[in-house]
């Protein structure tokens, strides 16, 4: 066992050194993912509100202004012109000044008084799909509220729903997006620390004369993880800190339940980082490498896109990604207030893995030593 | 004389690839052995092997009687090894990269200490100790590395390569250091290019093609049959304008190999045909001599060659 990790202490001691010598590397490390997770915090709201409409009355009633000024108060809708033809709606579309085009047509008063079914056109822009959605059901929403005061005059509801969002009640985005954004900065900053560090050590020839030592390859691998895996933590802390302070995102549940549970997962990108950093050659490759994991942990691990509505192969493959795991223990901590009782089991599965990777790290770095 | 290092039948494979081919030698304690052949003749996957770093696809081989199959671990802790790519840690001080190799091996404390003065005072670092390594020149960043390559005082010390690149000067300074220990009972697997640090070496291996093609010492490597062929001499010429002379050596009949050699021609002819060739070079002085042991190396790598086709 002490064979297994012989040559620990000095590689670990002397990638702190490291480190500590070159404090332009450690200051940008430590930098960008904080400036990624202002950019992104401050820039990705993905509630849709104040979509830009353009209206065309063709009516010219008090019942179509009516229909008018409840869009406009729903905050929805911000309409930004009003035109007089078709082809005018169509265009503004087109040139994307507006998402949404209603049009009214000249017969909608004259329906309604006769009690036949009054239509309103609502043109959508599909290109993008929750824009489109919302806009589908505040117009319906509209619709539904003018037909039931026709209806019903002033008789009450029959039926009332009263929504109650439980665990992110103002539903604001930053409390969504940003625990998700703190597992693939942290992802991104770890992979590329760990997997440059030691192709530069290939590139410099140091890892050659490191073989010819009695250094274990284990030693080696977790020498290496220990600094970056403590920098990475350091960062975690910070990245939580300005969360709490500048994004004002509520954490309902314990904050040490989840630093214990980041421990698990910054084994595995540690460990992803290494077994990179045994199949680039250069620093430029590692780079690339470390970039290509990135986006898998970005759309597959439902930190965008839900897992549910995933097709069935991409919701098994959404499986395999670790930041899946820690992006649930990230949500479920901050937002829902969950505890290790509903979690320990993300928790264990990125133990299993962080493990598999150190391993398979080794065993790589072992076959190919001998031809390095 | 208990060999320090032995191969035996070694045979690498890497697929279909064979990378050495059936080696077999001894190399005896305090002995200065060097090891010699083109770019991708095997020397390093040999000295890889007798590391433990790769297991041998047939045969095998021993360091201080441990077999490489079975103690790969504790023959690291025996052996040095240093290569011109220095292994050393640029942005580290010399101090750093000492203590870094030391803790490396185990050796700790005070007894680290201890080694690391005696090697200072061996090499004359100690000016340096807090200079960081990327500010050093070629020949003191040679010497460092030679320093944590024998921090552990290993008993043998594998070198490739380990001058190439640097000034004459400090080659010569670090032989020096190589002969010192040598001297102390370090048994040295080195391998060069360089004729003149094969020449100082107490025996020699030529590696050609996967094989070894020829092992011994100087004496015996010059008197081998395949690097003196029969039925031909060895003679050096000596014209006033060598190069001159050279071109139309090579086209007489009976001319084997010629080459330059300072200001004078080596050449390989047949025994029959000496006496035109005398007479052709009108007057220039031929004196029949030993080869070179570049001489020998050319003979056996043309042999294989003609064996080969």
């Amino acid at each position: 066992m002490k064979d297994l990790f012989y040559g620990l202490w000095p590689i670990c001691r002397k990638e702190f050194t490291h480190i500590r010598r070159d404090p332009t590397t450690l200051f940008f490390t430590l930098a960008v993912p904080l400036m990624q997770l202002f950019l992104l915090g401050l820039a990705v709201d993905t509630n849709v509100r104040q979509i830009a409409t353009v209206v065309l009355d063709e009516s010219h009633t008090q019942q179509s202004r009516q229909f008018i000024d409840k869009l406009a108060a729903s905050d929805s809708f911000h309409i930004v012109a009003h035109v007089d033809s078709a082809d005018k709606l169509d265009r503004a579309i087109r040139a994307g000044e507006a998402r949404v085009g209603v049009r009214i047509p000249y017969d909608y008063a004259r329906r309604l008084q006769e009690g036949n079914t009054a239509r309103v056109l609502v043109l959508m822009d599909g290109s993008d799909s929750s824009v489109a959605g919302q806009a589908t059901n505040a117009s319906t929403g509209v619709a539904m509220q003018l037909s039931l005061a026709q209806l019903l005059g002033n008789t009450p509801m029959p039926v009332e729903v009263r929504p109650s969002v439980l665990y992110n009640p103002s539903t604001r985005s930053a409390n969504f997006f940003i625990p998700g954004l703190i597992a693939v900065l942290l992802q991104m900053m770890v992979i590329l620390m760990v997997a440059l560090s030691l192709v530069r050590e290939r590139e410099r020839g140091t890892l050659e004369q490191l073989t010819m030592t009695p250094v274990a390859p284990l030693a080696l691998m977790v020498g290496k993880m220990i600094p970056y895996g403590v920098m990475a933590f350091a960062e975690l802390c910070v990245i939580l800190a300005v969360m709490r302070v500048v994004f004002l995102v509520p954490v309902h549940g314990n904050v040490l339940t989840l630093l214990v549970l980041s421990v698990p997962f910054l084994l595995t990108v540690l460990g992803l980082g290494l077994i990179i950093s045994t199949k680039a050659q250069t620093q430029a490759e590692a780079f690339q490498l470390a970039m290509a994991t990135i986006l898998p942990s970005v759309f597959l691990s439902g930190y965008i896109f839900l897992i549910e509505n995933m097709p069935p192969f991409f919701a098994a493959l959404s499986k395999l990604v670790p930041t899946t795991y820690y992006i649930r223990i990230l949500r479920g901590i901050v937002l829902r207030g969950a505890g290790l009782e509903d979690l320990w089991m993300e928790g264990m599965i990125l133990l299993l893995m962080g493990c598999a990777a150190t391993g398979i790290a080794a065993l790589l770095f072992v076959r190919q030593r001998r031809h390095a | 004389m208990t060999p320090v290092i032995t191969a035996d039948g070694m045979t690498i494979r890497f697929g279909s690839f064979t990378a050495v081919q059936d080696v077999s030698f001894q190399v005896g304690k305090g002995e200065l052995f060097g090891f010699l052949g083109p770019n991708g003749s095997g020397k390093t996957t040999i000295i890889k092997a007798l590391c433990g770093l790769l297991t041998p696809t047939e045969g095998t081989g021993t360091i201080l009687g441990m077999d490489i199959r079975k103690h790969a671990a504790d023959i690291r802790r025996h052996v040095g090894y240093m290569s011109q790519k220095f292994g050393l840690y640029e942005d580290l001080t010399v101090a750093e990269n000492l203590t870094f190799y030391a803790g490396v091996y185990g050796i700790k404390g005070t007894q680290a200490e201890q080694r690391t003065k005696e090697l200072l005072a061996l090499t004359g670092m100690e000016p340096y100790l807090d200079r960081r390594v990327g500010a050093l020149s070629g020949g003191w960043k040679q010497r460092l590395s030679l320093s944590c390559a024998i921090i552990h005082s290993p008993q043998v010390l594998f070198l490739d390569e380990p001058t190439a690149g640097i000034d004459p000067v400090a080659r010569r300074s670090l032989w020096d250091l190589f002969f010192q220990l040598s001297g102390q009972g370090v048994t040295f697997f080195v391998t060069t290019h360089y004729m003149d640090e094969a020449e100082r070496c107490g025996r020699v291996g030529y590696i050609y093609l996967s094989k070894l093609a020829a092992i011994g010492t100087i004496a015996e490597l010059q008197q081998l049959p395949e690097a003196n062929p029969k039925g031909t001499v060895r003679v050096q010429i000596d014209a006033p304008d060598a190069s001159m002379e050279l071109t139309r050596l090579r086209s007489m009949t009976g001319v084997r190999e010629a080459t330059i050699f300072g200001r004078s021609i080596h050449a390989l002819v047949e025994q029959d045909d000496l006496d035109a060739i005398r007479q052709q070079l009108n007057g220039a002085s031929v004196e029949r001599i030993v080869p070179s042991l570049e001489d020998v190396f050319v003979t056996l790598t043309y042999e294989i060659m003609k064996e080969r086709r």
